[in-house]
This record gives C-alpha cells, structure tokens and sequence, in this order.
C-alpha cells in the first residue's frame, strides 16, 4: 500500500482535458519526478490532488487515495486539514508566495497545527527556521519578506510547508526562479529533510537533470498523458530512458559533455488538448513513428522493474527504430576584425532612498573590459543582478554610461547623443529573454520586421518587403507570418520573430539577454541551433548573456564570468569550463545539476 | 412655410463626434484583434441589450440636434429655435395646461375658485384643457378609456415589434446565407458564436411596448402630468436626453486630448515633465471639485451677459453656456485618467519591446505613438464609458448648486432643481422629480452596465484565451519562468516604489 496513489485521474477545464487518466503511486520517504513541458499538465496534476484546481477545472474521472483516504469522497472540511498536516506544497515564485505585510514568524505560525500557546508557537517557528538553514532564526521572526532574499524567501516558504509535518511534500518547480547556485543549495535542503523527515516528495520540474539528481523515479508527461515511468539509475541516470520523447527532450538538453554536437529539436509543437485522441499523441512529432502510431492509442508495456513505457516500439514485434544519431555542430570560425571592444565600462545608477533628498549610488557594473572580433561568440555567465543586462544596455546606448569606453565596428560610441548614436545602432541589436514582453501586441509582424528599417534606413523603401520575406524563411517562419499578430505564435516561434527583428537591419553585433531562459527545453533546442546556423552564416558576432553553463558550452568561443559589476575570469570557454582558475567560477560549475 | 437650419455650436460638434465615431468602427472593421473584443461585447447579452437602450436614447439626442427656425409669414424669423425631435413631439406641446397636474389627470392639481354658470362660486379643481377633456364623466369612464388606450398601445408595439423581428430575421438570412424561417430558427436558439441578436430583439420589443403605450396614451392625457407652467413633463424629460448626452460626450472629447498627451509624456519621458505634470494635476485635484467648476462656470455667466447683444436667439445663448460648462468639467475632470495612462506607461516604457525600439533609434514621439498609445487603448475606452455616466449625474448635481447649464434650457438637473420647492408643496407634486429620475437611471444604468461589459472584453487580465494556444489558461509557469531573470537595474526598480 503506497502513500499516494493515483488511479486513472482525468480533469478537465471547459473542453480542455490538461490532466487525461494519470496514474502513479508514491510510496512512503520515496521522491517522484513529474517531468514535462509547459502544458504537459504537471502542475494540474498536483493542484487536482490537492483539490485547489483554479477556477472552472474540476476532476472528471480517477481515484486519489492518499494513506487509505480516497480523497475525492472527503467533505472540504477534512480536506482542509489535510491540506498541511497530510500533504504540502512549495510554489514556484518566492517572490510572490509570502504575504508581504507579515511577518516571516506570522506566516510559519499559521500553518502550526492548532492547539499550541504562544510560546510553544514561537519556539516551534524558530526550530523550523533554523531546520531549513536560516541564519539567527530567533531574530528572523520578527522581519518581513522584503528583508530576505529570493533563496531564503524559498527557505522560509518550506518552513511554512513544514510546519504541518507533512507526509507528502509536493514541490512545483521549487528552484525554477532561483539563480544556479541557489537552485543547488534548496534543492539540497529538501533531499535532505525529506531523507531526515521520512516525507513522501513528488517533484514538479521541466529539468531533466533536477529530475535526475533529486527522484527514486521519475514520470514524463506529455501533452496530458504520462508517456513513460522510469526509475533513476544511481549511476545511469535516465540513460534507460526508452520512449523517444524522453530521448529527444534529453538530446535537446545542452550539456558540457556533449559540446560540439547539434540539439536535438523536436519539430512541431503539443497538440491542442481540446480533441479526442485516435493515436499516440507524440506520433506526429516523432521520428519513428509508424502505422500503428497514428491509428491506436499505445498501451503501457513493462520493460523492467518499476519500468514502464506508453510506446508502439516496445510492444510491437514488427517495430524497428531508426539509429539516433547527434549531427556534429559547426561552430563559425571567429574572424579577425574587431566587432565591440569595451574598455573599463561602469554603470553606475542614483537610487532614492527613504529619506527626503536621500540618495544612494549603486555600481551596477564597475569597469569591464572585453573586445569581440566578427564571428565570435562571448557568453557572459553570471547570476541574477551581477550587472549583465545593464552591461548591454549600456553597449547599445540605451544606459548612459558613468565611466569606460565602448568601440563599435573601430568607432568609439560612447557618451554620444542620441542624435549622433543614430548611425551606429544599426551594427548591434539585442534579443530580450521574455519573448511575450519582447513584442508590441498591437503590431503585425510584418510592421515590427519593418520598424528597424524605418527607422534607420535599411535598404529601399519599395523593397523591404522582400527582405522581410527572405528574414522569416531564415529564421524558420512561414511567410503569411507578416500580416499575423504576435498573440498567435508559440513562444519559440516569438522568440525566431525577435531574432528575425534584430536582423532585420542587418547587424554585425547580436546582444542575446537569456534568449532561451523563458523556453522549454525542446524550443530553447531549436533556438539555440537556429543562433549558430545563423553565426556561421552572416558572420554574426554574438554577445550572449546566460546564467545557464550548459548553454554557454555548446555556443560560446570564450566565455567571462561576471560577479557583482566585474569580470572574474574571461578565457576560452573549454579552459573555463574545465579548469576553472577563480573561486566564483568553481562555484557555479559545481552547482550545475 | 419655410425653415433656416440653425447650427449651434454643440450641434456641430455632436455630429462632429458622430462621424468621429463613424471612423472608429470602420478602424475596428479593420483590425481584427479590435473586432474580436467588440465581438465579445456583442455577443454578451448585457452588452447587446445596454447598446440597444444605449442606441434609443443616442438616437432621441441626434434627432434633438437638429435644429432650425420657422419662417414666419412675415418673412421674419421666428425667435424660437426648434430640432426635429419637436416635429415628432409636436403632440406634446399642443396642448399645455394652466399649471401642475398629475400624471394622466384629467383635473388641475390644485383648487381654484371657479364661477359655475349659474353664478355660484367654488374652489375646486377644474377640468384640465386636454388631459381627458373628451372624457363626458371623468369619475366613471377615465380608467375604462386609460386601459383601452393603453391596451391599443400595446397591441401597436407588438405589432410594431413583430415587424422589427421579420426585418431582423431577414436581414440576418442573407448575412447567415440561409431561409427565413431558419433564420428566425437560429435567432431562437442561437449557435456557437452568434451575436446576442436575441436580447437585442427582446430589448428592442420591450421599449417598443412601452413606446406604444406612451404614444397612445399620449393622444388624450399627459402621461407625465404637467410642471408648473402646465408644461409637459414628458415633452421636457426627453428634451433633456440631448443635454445629458452632450455633457456626458462633448465633455470626453476635452479630457482626452489633456489625459491621454499629458499622461503619456509624464509617463515615458519622467525627469521635469513628469514632475511638471504631476505638479499640475496635484494642485487641481486638491481645490474642491464643485467649487472649482462654479467659479468658471459663474466667470462664464458673467462674460456671457456683458455680450448678451451677440447672440440671436435664447436658444444659442443656452447652447454656449452648455458648451462652457462641458469645457469647464472636461478641463478639471482630466487628471484621474492622466494620472492612470502615466502609471501604465510608466511600466510599458520598461518593457522589452520599447527598449527594442529604443535601439532601432525609433524617435520618443513615434515610440509613444506605435507602441505606447495603442497598448492603453483599452484603459481610454473603458475610462471614457464609464466616465459617461458620472458625467450625465454630475451635469444633475450642478445644476441643482445652480452652476449647470443655462436655466432655460431643459436638462434633467434642472427639473430636480425646481423639484425643491416642488416637493415642499402640499398635495406633493413628485412627477417631474420622478421621470427625471427615471429616464436618468436607464440612461446612466445602461452606460454603467455597457461599461462592465466592455471592460471585460478588452481588459487583458480577465483572461484571454486564444483558441490555439494548448497553454492558454492551462498552465501558467510560462509567464512565471519569464520572471526567472529579475530586474537588474536598480533605476527601475528605485522609481517605481516612488511612483
């Protein structure tokens, strides 16, 4: 008898089935690893347990039994009880998961079991602060969230799960807002109280390796449906993976070990889960798809102890699969001319304080220096606030500098008017991270293409169209993308707009800030391929601004680690990435899962 | 007998906005993503019935806004400036009483001392000029004739009403390429996606209804009774549509401009403009609204007498003082708006897609047109809906102070300004009070609730979902994970706690 045991569990939200006849167990002390993408229908598989679906979902088939309660039957009254002392839950977003107006003890306290006086609730707090590694508890509970920062917000957000002593802790993507060093520091904090609590964890995550460093097992979703349960081998990993869709989302991973290989991209995109499903819902996305595939729905099919897969390939005899193999990745050869060259830039912003006319000057980057030659790639790496996107603000003019100098293609720029900068903000364009913000809502994409020749004369008036045209078959568009709105595309397909706006007017310098950290694995596949392709062809030089280690490896000709406004290390990225000379860089590579 | 068109100011000016209006539905014709969130005030029945009282009532203040002077068969002008709606009210005003009397009465209100023929002398209520005058015994045939001439009005609505449905259905069958009858099928059931055709239709019929009855009843009483000039409070209530409506419009297009150019400039330019205009806006939200506005309007009243000599006709000397007072409320009425655009620009400005502009080198100005402006366009035309009926009571409450419009001129303001006095009286004369009240409540009741509905449909964050989008509404770590990243300029971050 497991802990939790999900039987065949369907929910539906209006005439979406996000969640179709999910089934999986987990036992008592053991972590389960939901992995998906986004709209697999993890996240609604953890909220239909804890019956806090959002409005207009509800459960329409399947049996939740949580330590021999069917949950399903329980009036909302024992729910609620459950809710905390049964099953718990850490979110997302630290940010905004604590209430800002009380206090950080307050908020433990409320989720304490009834029944407590004061003392024995102040003591109890304190002990569970000090359990999830918060420094001076007992003057901690006095303060606000304001006053923490984002990983101890998430520490305290665990201590609040804690407090009802929970059999289950349920942690959706709990590390994902984190910088790379925090992520290795919670995620350690949960394995370990989860090992010295005894406490059942089911892991919500799109990360292959979280999923694999934290699970006994893991379940992959895909599009509402889980495609295959796999135990994690200790030294294998998911190497035992066998549905391709658990291949593929593996191969489009970046990883340092498969540097100089191409991604992995799974073409197309999750079907609209508003229909009826004839075949396996991968087939038309998978390369080994065959008859059956698109005619049958496959069925479960054991391939070893605590193995099993949802795949034609393993349950037909007839079925051959076709050899994967990893295209090699051609890296464009840096040229000799010099695109940028900064010297001892520093950003330097005036801050208002609380008090009248108090003022506070922040060094946000404090003299860099770099020089980037045409076809090359920098990947500046650095975590959240190290001063990195105020550093390619301040490259293109869009931050006015305190200090330094920046030289575009030979000719310095810096601290012109905006009126003399004009000329040269055609030779370096940035793609942002969020490509839902990225783009004007109001505008067709034949108009946002069209902006930045507008406005800085690119090729003849007359023609531009054409141009437009050529931009969106490269970067991998249809052409009757010009008169749609961006609201109709995926986020990968934004993300090719934005690169395609960027291109528009012809640059010699690319600016990337984090232009894969808002996409799923397989999109970000697709665009980081897409960004080589597009190096080696226009001879791009490439600034590209990461937190993410893998992605730097596969990309980047050099790499430079920043901290706090400054370069700690800047070399060759495969000298980098194995002999690390600075403490900063030992760090961060250590901490990548 | 012919006529000279008079155009007053105001008149200009509301078919100004009516074309106005003309353009803006050929522009939403035009953008899809406009038509889809029109589409879905439409397809509301709240929407489409608020439109259709909305539309009525818009209709009565255009036909109002017409207007002309006889010319008299002396060749001379008469003095009296009269719109098309007086044609069709005609009727109305044919027959006015002495004084007051009740709601379709067939005596005065009030005792008098009459001499009957045979030379006696007696206070009593006489018979009234028109309102039941046909009537041979008023005691014993008024509720027989009320009930067969309301049940005649009845009958015309619903004929009237029957007819509006066949020319809607038939309309409808070309647009939906099928029968009649099938027509009137699907304007029973309605399919997936049609517009709400059936609570315009129920709408439609029910004022039909009540129009009917009105219209019949009109025939031999006043169905409002009459004011104390025994004018009738029916012909003034709907008189004073058209003021409501001017107010609650013309007043809109001041603020605008004001609102939407000062917001914006606060909000992306910041520095000395922002603090310039903020400045502004503080200091004209601190004097006392109403205190503000009569002081202009009384500066207005005073400028408008010492040039008495230049206006022709009392009706223009009213109309530009209405005038005055929409330009009055529009230019203190401006800063709730402002002060809305500045905030939302202050987080579009930070938005990557204007930084990406910024580094094409696109010009502030055409930022704040290409990007800025069509991105709060939702919060213009949800503010200005439901501004409208502030608007329409605010016009109330200030001709009650005494600073409306021009006291000659029928506003609904005005006939709860006399109904002061009205209501001190004893037997209580409560009819003008009451169809102001009421023509004023459906009239702000069907903006109010317009508003709602076009505030869901373009406000962004009630959930809008695209049909091809799996995501939409399933899952929403998408947008959570784009803040994986927080701001690293303090800048931002530092300005917008001060804002």
């Amino acid at each position: 008898m497991s802990l939790l045991e999900i039987d065949d569990l369907s929910v539906r939200i209006g005439d979406v089935a996000p969640v179709d006849g999910v089934s999986f167990s987990i036992d008592a002390g053991e972590t389960y690893a939901l992995l998906g993408e986004s709209g697999s229908g993890k996240s609604m598989t953890a909220l239909a347990l804890m019956r806090l679906l959002p409005a207009g979902g509800r459960i329409v088939g399947g049996r939740v039994s949580f330590g021999g309660q069917v949950l399903g039957e329980l009036p909302e009254s024992q729910m609620r009880t459950l809710r905390g002392r049964g099953m718990a839950m850490i979110f997302q977003e630290p940010q905004t998961s604590l209430n800002p107006v009380m206090t950080i003890g307050e908020q433990v306290a409320e989720a304490l079991p009834p029944g407590m006086s004061r003392n024995e609730q102040r003591n109890e707090v304190i002990r569970l602060l000090d359990e999830v590694g918060i420094p001076d508890p007992a003057l901690r509970v006095h303060g606000y969230p304001f006053e923490l920062s984002g990983g101890q917000k998430q520490r305290v957000m665990i201590a609040q799960a804690l407090a009802g002593n929970p059999k289950l802790l349920i942690a959706d993507e709990p590390t994902t807002a984190l910088d790379v060093t925090l992520q290795a520091q919670i995620l350690q904090l949960i394995k370990r109280l989860a090992r010295e609590r005894g406490m059942a964890l089911l892991l919500i995550t799109h990360d292959l390796g979280v999923a694999r460093h934290m699970a006994d097992r893991v379940g992959i979703l895909y599009a509402g449906q889980l495609v295959e349960n796999l135990p994690v081998d200790s030294e294998r990993g998911l190497e035992r993976a066998f549905h391709p869709y658990t291949r593929k989302l593996m191969a489009a991973v970046p990883s340092l070990e498969r540097a100089g290989e191409r991604l992995a991209a799974i073409p197309g995109r999750v079907p609209p889960l508003n229909q009826a499903f004839v075949g396996c819902r991968f087939a038309d996305r998978c390369a080994h798809a065959f008859e059956p595939c698109a005619a049958n729905v496959p069925d479960w099919t054991r391939l070893g102890e605590g193995h099993a897969v949802r795949c034609h390939l393993a349950s037909l005899p007839q079925a051959v699969r076709t050899a994967e193999t990893a295209e090699a990745l051609q890296i464009a050869e840096p040229g000799q001319a010099s695109v940028l060259s900064v010297r001892d830039l520093a950003v330097t912003f005036t801050q208002r304080t609380g008090q009248l006319f108090g003022k506070k000057r922040i060094q946000a980057v404090d003299g860099i220096s770099f020089e980037l030659n045409a076809g090359e790639t920098l990947a500046l790496v650095g975590e959240s606030g190290c001063g990195k996107t105020t550093a390619a603000k301040a490259i293109l003019g869009l931050t006015p500098l305190s200090a330094g100098e920046v030289a575009l293609d030979g000719q310095s720029v810096s601290g012109l008017p905006e009126r003399a900068f004009k000329p040269y903000r055609r030779l370096a364009q940035i793609v942002f991270q969020d490509p839902y913000s990225s783009l004007n809502p109001r505008m067709r994409v034949g108009d946002i293409l069209q902006e930045g020749m507008a406005a800085l004369s690119v090729g003849e008036a007359g023609r531009r169209h054409e141009s437009i045209a050529a931009l969106l078959e490269k970067v991998g568009l249809a052409p009757d993308a010009v008169n749609r709105y961006p609201h109709e595309f995926s986020g990968g397909q934004r993300q090719r707009i934005a690169i395609a706006r960027a291109l528009a007017v012809r640059p010699k310098l690319l600016i990337c800030d984090e232009p894969t950290s808002a996409l799923d694995v397989s999109v970000q596949a697709q665009i980081l391929n897409l960004l080589a392709d597009l190096q080696r062809e226009e001879g791009l030089a490439m600034l590209f601004i990461t937190h993410n280690l893998a992605a730097v490896g596969y990309l980047a000709h050099r790499v430079a680690v920043m901290k706090a406004g400054r370069i700690v290390e800047l070399g060759a990225t495969r000298d980098i990435l194995t002999r690390p000379q600075h403490p900063y860089t030992q760090g961060l590579l250590a901490s990548v899962v | 007998m012919s006529f000279q068109p008079v155009i007053l100011w105001t008149d200009a000016l509301v078919w100004l906005l009516v074309l106005a209006c003309m353009g803006f539905a050929w522009h939403i014709a035009r953008t899809p993503a406009l038509r889809a969130s029109w589409h879905k005030v439409l397809v509301r029945p709240m929407g489409m019935s608020s439109l259709a009282v909305l539309a009525l009532f818009v209709l009565l203040g255009l036909a109002d806004s017409l207007h002309y002077r006889d010319r008299l068969d002396n060749g001379q002008l008469d003095v009296e400036v009269k719109s098309v709606l007086d044609i069709a009210l005609a009727p109305l005003t044919a027959h006015p009483e002495r004084t007051y009397s009740a709601p379709l009465a067939t005596h005065a209100q009030s005792r008098e001392t009459v001499e009957r023929p045979d030379g006696s002398v007696v206070r009593e209520a006489p018979r009234l000029q028109f309102g039941g005058a046909h009537l041979a015994d008023p005691e014993k045939d008024w509720l027989g004739d009320v009930l067969a001439r309301g049940a005649k009005g009845l009958m015309l609505g619903l004929f009237a009403s029957l007819l509006c449905v066949g020319l809607l259905a038939l309309i409808l069958s070309t647009l939906w390429r099928c029968t009649f009858a099938a027509a009137l099928a699907r304007l029973r059931l309605p399919q997936n996606g049609d517009l709400a055709w059936r609570s315009l239709v129920l709408t439609f019929a029910l004022l039909l209804l009540a129009t009917g009855v009105v219209a019949s009843l009109a025939g031999g009483y006043h169905v409002m009774g009459t004011d104390k000039v025994g004018q009738d409070v029916l012909y003034q209530t709907l008189k004073s549509i058209r003021t409501g409506l001017v107010i609650g419009t013309l007043t809109t297009l001041v603020t605008l401009p004001a609102a939407i150019g000062l917001g914006l400039l606060a909000g992306y330019f910041r520095g000395w403009m922002d603090d310039a205009i903020q400045f502004v806006y503080t200091t004209l939200n601190s004097i006392p609204w109403v205190l503000l506005v009569a002081a202009a309007v009384l500066i207005v009243q005073v400028f408008i007498e010492q040039n008495e000599a230049s206006f022709s006709s009392v009706a223009e000397r009213a109309d530009v003082r209405l005038l005055a007072l929409c330009v009055i409320i529009g230019l203190t009425g401006w800063t709730g708006l402002a002060r809305l655009l500045r905030a939302e620009t202050l987080k579009l400005r930070e938005l990557d897609y204007v930084t990406a502009a910024r580094a094409f080198g696109v010009s502030g100005p055409r930022i704040l047109l290409r990007h800025i402006l069509p991105n709060v366009q939702h919060l213009i035309l949800i503010s200005v809906v439901m501004d409208f009926s502030g608007l329409v009571l605010a016009e109330a409450i200030l001709s009650y102070v005494g600073v409306g419009v021009d006291p000659v001129m029928n506003s609904w303001g005005n006939m709860i300004n006399a109904a002061r006095l009205e209501l001190a009286r004893e037997p209580v004369v409560w009819w003008p009070l009451l169809a102001a009240f009421s023509f004023m409540f459906a009239l702000v009741l069907a903006a109010n609730l317009f508003a709602d509905v076009v505030q869901d449909a373009f406000d962004p964050r009630s959930g809008v979902k695209h049909s091809d989008d799996p995501r939409s509404g399933v899952k929403h770590s998408d947008d959570s994970r784009s803040g994986v990243k927080h701001t690293n300029n303090p800048r931002a971050a530092g300005t917008e706690g001060q804002a």
